[in-house]
């Protein structure tokens, strides 16, 4: 399905999606964790645009001005904390149903979000360029990491900045994908997690340098039992978030 | 029927409210203000007569928000609290040199403040409305009646008497120990009265009080004289607060004027001179209040919604005061990772970081109010053993100044005087 077929489905269509949408949006549902998971991930990638495009951490609106890509959207989980940061945000997903479901949340939360069913390579072959593409819990999903990689590349402004989060290929993340099973199968509809697959922060850094990016940083993303919460810390064993710069040429 | 967005709700317009709303203001969070009352009204001397002890952390924020500048000149600096028992010789004396790690040797008076200020609610309340009057951040509303709220996936909203629709992602009520929003949203309370009153009033005395402010655990009830800024006739002032049971309550409040500045005299003591009663007298029936839990959906209790106590350690408004720089700190760390305001983990970790610090203080002032409002000889004793303990355990009196002071464990950064 192209854009333009898409944005044309009628309001009340959207409207039935609430449901749903409820459902993904409820921080006890099936993305309990991603909900937790929120504000280090959020506390990431804002710490590395604000450093990368030299904004102002402390402005209301911070990364106004920063075309943003959200590729793998789901219902809008990382979208809607972008847009209210000021971006001007697109969301993709591949799945008709999610893009439904992220429509139907941004007009309760009256965010304004270009949220489109679609895929990466459709987006490059219409020449869509952004400042950053952030793609969080989708590279273990893709076909081939390596062709993904450069679909990011060729949808970033030269300078453009990567932000990634995935999962390691350790034995602490195979029994976490098992345990999580139920939560990251839902994470992307039509995928199921196959743990061989999961890609190291070592081999992370080569396919990225391969597909034209520098700066390649990675850091873990922790659990921490005792606070409740996620942080970004030093353990990469099971999840592992990271960004690098398109470049310039 | 008109619909205004803002970023929060905050239905209350008393010191807790409005200290929440500029709070809220210094990081860009918008909101509207909600009271039933005409919170004009409630600067008149006669509506309000209370003074409160503001805690110096208290302090540190109010003068990070903008509102301190209002308030230094009616600010009256406590530079001493001298505690008493009625029947002992012994007494704990808390002074500002003595509150900091270096000791008066190394850090005079000057150099760590004040323990804190004494101030009247309605020259707070002034100020506070004042700039809230002044700030595009804050949209005040009243008097005005609410006749709903309700909750959305997104929002919660209130409807007003007057048709106007307000919408939120968080609603946070201060409307009070009586919290209509927190009935309203289903919170359960604790509750239970002490049987007592608090009689409150304002004398004059022929010396100055020298910056010093006194507890006194007399045979029927505590007596606090609380040191004020004269008055515009250069009357040297002090406040009283005097605890008694509701019987004996009843019964000064019924006294006619001479009796009763009799009554008031004759515990005061002669120390500062003859005494004089110079303003009316207000009585408040004592309880205590521990909402079950401080949040649910997209609302969140701040102030005395949340939890009254004795007023004992005359910390109720510093409790609120509390709660109002933890919230403000994790709705400003939450605005600025862009999550939704009414985000659960953002209300889940203002709940963790308020509730033991609640708890302690409701259970702190409940026992010393039954360990000196009682009359039995052992208890009068322990009291008495109790506070020469106090004096002579640094670690144990550093923690009751530092209670004074409103510095306890993980205080957050606008109590610390640091920006958010």
């Amino acid at each position: 399905m192209n854009a333009s077929a898409a944005t044309s489905i009628n309001e009340h269509e959207i409207d039935k999606f609430n449901a749903l949408a409820a459902s993904w949006w409820n921080p006890d549902g099936p993305s309990k964790v991603l909900f937790a998971m929120g504000p280090a991930r959020m506390g990431y990638i804002k710490r590395q645009l604000v450093s990368h495009f030299d904004l102002d951490a402390n402005a209301r609106y911070p990364l106004k001005g920063l075309k943003i890509l959200d590729l793998g959207c789901g219902a809008g989980l990382i979208s809607e904390p972008l847009a209210r940061l000021g971006a001007d945000v697109t969301g993709i997903d591949a799945a008709q149903e999610n893009i439904m479901m992220a429509r139907a949340h941004a007009k309760q939360t009256g965010l304004d979000i270009e949220y489109i069913p679609t895929t990466a390579e459709a987006l490059v072959i219409d020449k869509k360029q952004f400042n950053a593409v952030v793609s969080l819990e989708v590279i273990e999903h893709v076909a081939d990491a390596q062709d993904f990689a450069k679909s990011c590349h060729a949808l970033l402004k030269p300078g453009g900045m990567f932000l990634f989060s995935t999962l390691n290929r350790t034995l602490e993340s195979y029994a976490v994908a098992i345990v999580g099973a139920e939560y990251m199968t839902r994470l992307v509809p039509r995928g199921t997690h196959e743990w061989k697959k999961f890609i190291t922060p070592a081999e992370m850094a080569e396919i990225l340098t391969v597909a034209q990016f520098r700066s390649v940083r990675i850091e873990g993303l922790n659990y921490q039992p005792v606070h409740k919460s996620w942080a970004i810390g030093a353990n990469k064993s099971i999840n592992y978030i990271g960004a690098a710069i398109r470049i310039e040429v | 029927m008109s619909e205004i967005s803002r970023d929060v709700i905050i239905v209350g317009g008393g010191l807790i409210g409005l200290t929440t709303a500029h709070a809220l203001a210094t990081s860009g969070i918008t909101s509207h203000v909600i009271d039933s009352q005409d919170i004009t009204a409630t600067v008149d001397p006669l509506y309000d007569g209370r003074a409160s002890a503001i805690a110096s952390a208290s302090v540190k924020m109010l003068k990070l928000i903008g509102l301190w500048e209002r308030l230094a000149q009616s600010a009256q600096p406590i530079w001493e609290i001298r505690v008493t028992d009625s029947d002992s010789p012994q007494f704990i004396h808390f002074d500002a040199a003595h509150s900091n790690e270096s000791g008066p040797n190394e850090s005079g008076p000057n150099e760590s403040g004040p323990l804190g200020y004494m101030m009247e609610n309605r020259q707070l309340r002034a100020a506070l409305q004042g700039k809230a009057r002044e700030s595009d951040a804050i949209t005040l509303h009243a008097p005005v009646h609410i006749t709903g709220l309700c909750q959305s996936e997104t929002h919660a909203s209130v409807t007003l008497a007057n048709g106007t629709v307000l919408k939120a992602p968080l609603l946070i009520a201060a409307d009070g120990r009586k919290s209509w929003v927190r009935d309203q949203v289903g919170i359960r309370t604790s509750h239970w009265g002490y049987g007592q009153a608090a009689i409150i009033t304002t004398v004059s005395h022929r010396e100055p009080h020298g910056d010093i402010a006194h507890e006194r655990f007399l045979p029927d009830g505590p007596f606090a004289i609380l040191p004020m800024l004269d008055d515009a006739e250069g009357r040297h002032r002090s406040a009283i607060v005097l605890t008694v049971s509701e019987a004996t309550g009843h019964a000064m409040m019924a006294l006619p004027d001479r009796p009763f500045q009799a009554e008031i005299a004759s515990r005061f003591g002669d120390f500062l001179g003859p005494v004089a009663v110079i303003s009316k007298r207000w009585s408040w029936p004592l309880g205590a209040l521990a909402a079950e839990k401080l949040t649910t959906g997209r609302v969140v209790l701040v102030g005395d919604s949340a939890h009254g106590i004795h007023p004992i350690a005359g910390q109720g408004l510093n409790l609120g005061f509390r709660d109002v720089a933890a919230l403000a700190e994790v709705l400003t760390e939450g605005l600025r990772l862009g999550l939704d305001l009414g985000d659960q983990v953002l209300q889940k970790r203002y709940e963790r970081w308020r509730r033991p610090d609640m708890m302690l203080l409701l259970g702190v002032t409940d026992g010393l109010n039954r360990l000196f409002s009682n009359n039995l000889a052992g208890l009068a004793r322990l009291r008495q053993h109790g506070m020469g303990a106090v004096n002579r355990l640094p670690k144990l009196k550093k923690f009751f100044m530092n209670q004074a002071r409103g510095e306890g464990e993980r205080q957050p950064k606008l109590l610390r005087g640091l920006n958010l």
